[in-house]
């Protein structure tokens, strides 16, 4: 009973926070109502008794992505344009065409949908935690994927930094092997000057 | 009539994330602004993504739905990531997010 009711207002404030993030047109705004969305879906979370999924959406996204977002969003200091309704119309069929292609697909998708008959990894027991069993899960049948998260991880890293790394205007570097292929005779010559004749 | 209402079965959930993908999916066309918000669209699919399969996952008894939410998860942070320190790249530039200034590769 109480859950029906959380479940709905959840979802409505999700979805009414969700068409306001790609509807809204300053970006500081649409992000704080990203971060909206997100505490909702947390909540969902939690009512599905995911409770590791739900504080790693807030830890994750509101506490690292949205405030990424946010750095990136007043350090850019973009202003909106003008023409924007005209430009929202002219793409407007294609995009309702494409949402609704999407809907039909989830319908019969979902209508067809037959439920399969043996878990693959087993539910939690009662006495385990939501935590707890998702490690134990995480650490054993799914340590590959895990690993390979990871790895996802430090390219992006490796990518973002290498991106957005400005180097130095004037770089000066030391090349060895031209210093030690330079001889004396190269770049040194000697010339004899006699005595009141060395001005030009 | 309000019990059957208040009763939440898997149906509610993947209509909720069908909804929410729907709508990310829509910001991603119709958007022509600038790829902040592009990129909250595509964040808001991959959060739709994420409730059908923690949906799944409860209502089917299989943990492995959950697992594959964090995944999920991963990837978005790491794409999020990416994605920021490219738009900052091309801001620099070119001065502007306008997705109608990165039309160079259009033919």
């Amino acid at each position: 009973m109480i859950a029906g009711l959380l479940f709905y207002m959840f979802a409505l404030v999700l979805l009414a926070s969700a068409v306001g993030v790609v509807t809204i047109r300053r970006p500081v705004p649409a992000v704080l109502l990203l971060i909206l969305c997100f505490f909702n879906a947390a909540g969902l979370f939690l009512l599905l008794g995911a409770e590791f999924l739900a504080f790693i959406l807030l830890i994750v996204y509101v506490g690292a992505v949205a405030v990424l977002f946010l750095f990136v969003v007043m350090m850019l200091d973009v202003r909106g344009q003008d023409d924007l309704r005209e430009r929202s119309r002219r793409y407007l069929p294609v995009g309702l065409g494409m949402g609704g292609v999407l809907l039909v697909q989830m319908l019969i998708v979902a209508l067809l949908w037959q439920e399969p008959s043996s878990p693959v990894a087993q539910a939690a027991p009662e006495q385990v935690s939501n935590t707890v069993a998702l490690g134990r899960v995480l650490y054993t049948d799914f340590i590959y994927p895990f690993q390979l998260a990871g790895v996802i991880l430090l390219v992006a890293m490796v990518g973002a930094i290498s991106l957005t790394l400005r180097k130095p205007r004037k770089i000066k570097k030391q090349k060895a092997t031209e210093q030690i292929l330079r001889r004396r005779e190269d770049v040194i010559e000697i010339r004899k000057i006699k005595t009141g004749e060395g001005a030009l | 009539m309000i019990q059957t209402v208040l009763t939440i079965g898997l149906g509610h959930y993947l209509a909720l994330s069908g909804l929410l993908f729907v709508i990310g999916a829509l910001g991603v066309v119709l958007n022509r602004r600038n790829v902040i918000i592009l990129l909250m669209a595509i964040e808001l699919m991959l959060l739709s993504v994420n409730i059908n399969l923690v949906a799944f996952s409860h209502f089917l008894g299989d943990l492995s739905g959950q697992v594959f939410a964090m995944l999920v998860l991963t990837v978005a942070a790491a794409e999020s990531a990416i994605g920021l320190a490219i738009m900052v790249v091309a801001f620099r530039k070119r001065g502007s997010l306008a997705l109608d200034d990165f039309a160079q590769m259009k033919g």
